[in-house]
């Protein structure tokens, strides 16, 4: 078994209106910032053991799938290195 | 019959639920979400809230719980559910109704008294009203603008599954009458059977008279319109 690190990053689907990223902007802009756009997004940092980093891989995706993300709403990715 | 109005941590509108629910002559209780639902539960009421907090979604955590999945059985044979609110957002989490309730599009919460038009009568929860009956009804929440995908929110309309749309004061379905930004003004939808709803407004703070409005009373007797026990 070796030491993971899988993080999974979910974000809203392209299109899908996001009051939070805007509104954070608008914060920006009001500083001085010059911006096209801003989009905000989550991540999750999972440490576990697991025989492959495709085992890992899998485990972290199956947790986006059942919990970490909103099919509707969000898409998701998974990214795995050694810890 | 005994709906079950399920508590889960940070549950906030479970004794009103019952409160409202008693003032009407239909009996409920309310049940710890551990101890699982009841054998002799005709209906389930999912109250409004903040269960756990709101962490990572707004239902999320509870639409997870043990007792939602026997819920879902139990709604799949003809129980009839009720999601209000917190419920709603637990109802779309948990997979008993399509589409997800996520940040208002002020990114505020809002607790305000708005307009809800009924778009099919057709239902326990509806049949009190007429097909384009305007209802005052209260909302109180931060993640209660609906959200599908085209095909999912087509499928919807196809079927006859949106329940209420928000609407100004003579029912007309405007943006300016939409008060989270939900897709097409909705306010409330049906799951797979008619039995299951989900609604973000409060029938339950529209039902005692003291509190200045009746019109959520029709919407809490689709209890009574349905017999299936678990």
């Amino acid at each position: 078994m070796t030491e993971y690190t899988a993080t999974v990053t979910v974000r809203l689907k392209r299109g899908v209106l996001d009051p939070e990223a805007e509104t954070t902007q608008r914060a920006l802009e009001r500083l001085g910032f010059d911006l096209d756009d801003l989009r905000s997004a989550d991540r999750f940092e999972i440490d576990l053991d697991a025989a492959s980093a495709e085992e890992a891989a899998d485990r972290a995706d199956e947790m986006a799938e059942r919990l970490l993300a909103n099919p509707t709403i969000h898409d998701y990715e998974v990214a795995v290195e050694d810890r | 019959m005994t709906v079950a109005v399920i508590q889960f941590g940070g549950s906030n509108c479970d004794r009103d639920s019952v409160r409202a629910l008693s003032h009407l002559g239909i009996d409920a209780e309310r049940v710890w979400y551990e101890d699982g639902l009841p054998d002799d539960a005709t209906g389930v009421m999912l109250p409004g809230g903040f269960s756990y907090g709101d962490y990572l979604r707004a239902g999320a955590m509870a639409g997870r719980t043990p007792i939602l999945a026997s819920i879902r059985e139990a709604a799949a044979e003809g129980l009839p559910v009720l999601g209000v609110c917190n419920g709603a957002q637990i109802g779309c989490e948990a997979g008993l109704t399509p589409g997800a309730f996520t940040v208002n599009r002020s990114a505020r919460f809002q607790c305000e008294r708005i307009h809800v038009r009924v778009e099919n009568a057709d239902t326990p929860w509806t049949a009190a009203y007429d097909e384009g009956t305007v209802l005052e009804l209260p909302i109180a929440h931060g993640e209660g603008r609906f959200e599908a995908d085209d095909d999912t929110y087509d499928r919807l309309v196809e079927e006859d599954r949106i329940l209420l749309r928000y609407c100004d004061a003579d029912g007309a379905v405007t943006d300016a009458a939409n008060p989270n930004g939900s897709r097409a003004n909705v306010a409330g939808v049906l799951g797979s059977r008619e039995t299951v709803a989900v609604m973000m407004p409060h029938p339950e703070r529209a039902t005692l008279p003291d509190l200045g409005g009746t019109d959520g009373t029709g919407l809490l007797r689709g209890f009574e319109r349905t017999t299936a026990t678990v």
